[in-house]
């Protein structure tokens, strides 16, 4: 396969593992931002190969595992509505909310389909006048532009009975988050390379500056991280930061202005919680104020929300790279992805779904 | 999250109003919309999430950083190895 | 042109009945009962025992340790690339009986029909089931067949039973394995799922790629008597490859390791399960077999495999070890180590 065959061979993985182990003399904490990342790493066991001296941490790039509690139940309340077809990525069906989740409302009749493309949703909304399309927009600027062109769609098409409950968040503001916390362990990132092929790499410069860090555009087969690795490590040897893609054929600079000027149109940033660290100002998207007959969270009056977290999820500090999955007491043993507790289980891209799935009990 | 995969431009055809296309990974064939990739044509390589063309991934960034690799020092020699033993 | 037209001046015509559709009535007991059984069911499963309309088969089985096995079939789409319901409702219940190393003899099948399912639909299938039978050598020797209301059951549900003797000497079983043991398929892994799964709704991706349903009696005969000492086999059908073996681990209480380089996918199912973020060890197949033979063993089981039709791209993709018992490790293309896991639950396409 193009462009991906090449970034999985083994010989070029082993050589930058090689000069990675050669430019490494003192201990780095490095953090992937990107769930789709982490789970490479784990996929590839590619934390296994790297020097000691280098410690990987998961950061907070899962847009499942952040989706507050509270959203996840207003989105089943409204999914178990008779006139509502619910719409929503795979990955949301099986995330718990304070007591149920959308693959048990559909056993109990509940109309919620799983789509592939937001457009989709579209489809079934125009397809089913009498009934109320809803599409539960997750993701980071990866997926905004898509999940924005199908708004966009209904709204210059007049749509009445299609909304969106949106729960988008924005990576900046969450590295920037981790990086100000007193405790910040932190000393370089790879930054989430699709979020910047529609981003771009510039709004991470001030970042960069800001804190003196190395800021690393990285893609997701294992010749892509250790590039970023590389990168990073040789930033931090020589006390250098900025930002330096290492994801050339998939980021430019300036990213991709069309998805931005959509995403603008029919979204604005608001201030987001994250499950798992708290409310982060100026970190997610919602849809415009103008739009609101668009907006489920508003077309659907949903009260009642009590959300419930359980008290042992240390999912915070895991999100922050302070703590890894297996220091948690209820690792594997009361929180495992088939009965998950907290926000970094919920999802396969989540870090302790990931280091359960491969690398529990301890492989030597 | 982003899982996003790079795929060949194998027809492309207007749905709803919207430029698509359709997408050939290693015989798989998936749809995906162009919005966002206009100028993409027949035979480019895109990167495709959810549906949406995000980027046409560049040939030439892409072999300048497969010979940048070839360049570790590691690998220069192994072949450098290779070719004297040979 | 209608579907009554479609079947007509084939091998397999669509039988005339009065109706297009099943009725409530087909299922009651009556005339109309007795009219489906006897236009439609009973010419695609003729055989001795059923033809006696007995309530019971009375079967003469030959001496033996016996393998039973039954099966419930509700896939959804009924018909797919390379396949339908009836074909898997066959060959699903042949391989069960066959993994024991039984020859599979005799089946049940039980219908339950949805009010409104096209009689066409049904002629098809029963076709499937007949064609497959014949291809395992089996017979069906006695059956049931129910209609429930429209919305009780998704259009079809089959169940089959299946029994087979086991020849003297051959004993496999799960817990079976050894230390040193090689771990064999019989080819590539993921066909199945991924075919069902590109008529899925809510996805458009689609795919040259057919179903890998198959009766595999004959390669198991072919394996067993080939020479090597097979220690337990298992056709990793629902959860896929990782399912079995991590089932397999934990009935021996050993370690497995997997060469990852050495597992067979093809390229359009590798091609389609990127595309949806879903792991081809988890995906179930309908054709395949895993095979744990005696380490010394290992090259002429893959010999045997690979000279059989339905073996023909067999590979030897890992080992059972002392180590790490009940755990499932692959080696993976970069020399580390991950382990692999049984999926929770049906593989869901992600985007994330």
């Amino acid at each position: 396969m193009k462009y991906l065959t090449e970034y999985r061979d083994p010989r070029l993985a082993r050589a930058l593992l090689d000069e990675i182990a050669a430019t490494v003399t003192r201990p780095w904490t490095i953090m992937e931002i990107c769930g789709g990342q982490t789970h490479a790493i784990m996929r590839h066991g590619l934390d296994q190969l790297l020097p000691d001296a280098i410690t990987l941490v998961h950061g907070p790039g899962c847009p499942v595992c952040v989706t507050p509690l509270e959203t996840i139940d207003r989105a089943l309340a409204i999914a178990t509505r008779p006139e509502v077809i619910f719409t929503s990525y795979g990955d949301m069906l099986r995330v718990p909310g304070s007591a149920d989740d959308l693959l048990r409302v559909k056993s109990r009749g509940g109309d919620v389909r799983m789509v592939y493309s937001p457009l989709e949703a579209i489809r079934l909304a125009r397809e089913n006048s009498d009934r109320e399309v809803v599409f539960l927009a997750v993701g980071f600027e990866t997926t905004a532009p898509g999940n924005a062109m199908a708004l966009k769609q209904a709204v210059d098409t007049g749509l009445t009975n299609y909304s969106q409950l949106s729960s988008q968040v924005l990576v900046p503001a969450a590295m920037a988050a981790i990086l100000a916390a007193p405790d910040n362990r932190v000393q370089g990132f790879l930054a989430a390379g699709h979020v910047c092929t529609v981003m771009g790499i510039r709004e991470y410069l001030p970042l960069a500056e800001r804190f003196g860090v190395p800021i690393v555009p990285t893609g997701f087969e294992p010749v892509d991280i250790l590039r970023g690795i590389l990168q990073t490590v040789r930033m931090l040897e020589r006390g250098e930061h900025g930002v330096v893609n290492q994801y050339g054929r998939a980021v430019r600079d300036d990213g991709n202005s069309a998805a931005r000027a959509v995403m603008h149109d029919v979204y604005a940033v608001c201030d987001r919680k994250w499950r798992g660290l708290g409310m982060i100002p100026r970190s997610g998207l919602d849809v415009r104020e103008e739009l609101a007959a668009f907006d489920a969270g508003k077309k659907f009056r949903v009260t009642d929300i009590v959300p419930a977290e359980p008290e042992v999820c240390i999912a915070g500090q895991i999100l922050r790279g302070l703590k890894k999955p297996p220091e948690c007491p209820a690792f594997g043993t009361d929180c495992t992805p088939m009965h998950p507790l907290g926000a970094t289980m919920v999802s396969s891209e989540g870090a302790c779904a990931a280091y359960h799935s491969y690398a529990r009990k301890g492989l030597s | 999250m982003c899982l996003a995969i790079p795929g060949k431009i194998i027809a492309r055809f207007e749905e709803s109003g919207l430029p698509m296309a359709e997408i050939d990974f290693a015989g798989a064939r998936n749809r995906a919309c162009l919005s966002y990739t206009p100028e993409a044509e027949v035979g480019d390589y895109v990167l495709v999430h959810a549906g949406f063309a995000l980027q046409t991934l560049n040939e030439d960034e892409a072999r300048a950083s497969l010979i940048e690799l070839s360049r570790l020092s590691s690998l220069m020699a192994a072949d450098a190895e290779s070719e004297s033993g040979s | 042109m209608n579907d009554r037209a479609k079947f007509q001046g084939l091998n397999c015509p669509l039988p005339f009945l009065n109706h297009d559709t099943v009725q409530l009535a087909h299922g009651a007991g009556g005339r109309l009962s007795a009219e489906l059984i006897e236009k439609m069911i009973l010419p695609r499963f003729s055989s001795a025992e059923l033809d006696c309309l007995e309530d019971q088969a009375v079967l003469d089985l030959p001496p033996g340790r016996v393998a039973f096995s039954t099966d419930t079939f509700v896939v959804d789409p009924i018909f797919f690339p390379g396949g339908d319901i009836g074909d898997l409702a066959v060959n699903g219940t042949v391989n069960d009986v066959a993994m024991s190393g039984a020859e599979p003899l005799v089946l049940s099948v039980g219908l339950v029909l949805e009010e409104g399912l096209p009689l066409a639909d049904l002629h098809r299938i029963l076709c499937s089931m007949e064609r497959a039978a014949r291809a395992a050598g089996v017979r069906m020797v006695t059956g049931d067949t129910k209609v429930v209301g429209r919305g009780s059951c998704d259009r079809i549900f089959i169940n089959t039973s299946g029994l087979g003797v086991i020849p003297a000497g051959v004993s496999l079983s799960a817990s079976s394995l050894q230390p040193g043991d090689a771990v064999l398929v019989s080819g590539t892994l993921g066909d199945h799922g991924m075919a069902v799964m590109s008529r899925r709704e809510g996805l458009s991706f689609a795919a040259d790629i057919r179903s890998d349903t198959a009766a595999l009696n004959p390669l198991v005969r072919a394996l067993l008597d080939g020479g090597a000492a097979v220690r337990a086999l298992r056709d990793p059908t629902r959860g896929g490859l990782a399912t079995t073996l991590n089932e397999f681990a934990a009935a021996s209480r050993v370690g497995i390791e997997l060469n990852e380089d050495a597992i067979p996918v093809r390229d359009e199912v590798r091609g389609a399960c990127e595309i949806l973020g879903i792991d081809p060890l988890c995906v179930a197949n309908e054709g395949k077999l895993v095979a744990v033979v005696a380490g010394r063993d290992a090259e002429t089981a893959l010999a045997t495999l690979l000279r059989h039709p339905l073996g023909s791209e067999a590979r030897i993709i890992g080992r059972v070890l002392d180590t790490h018992p009940g755990l499932v490790v692959m080696r993976t293309a970069l020399g580390a180590e991950r382990i692999v896991d049984m999926p929770l639950g049906e593989q869901l396409p992600r985007i994330c």
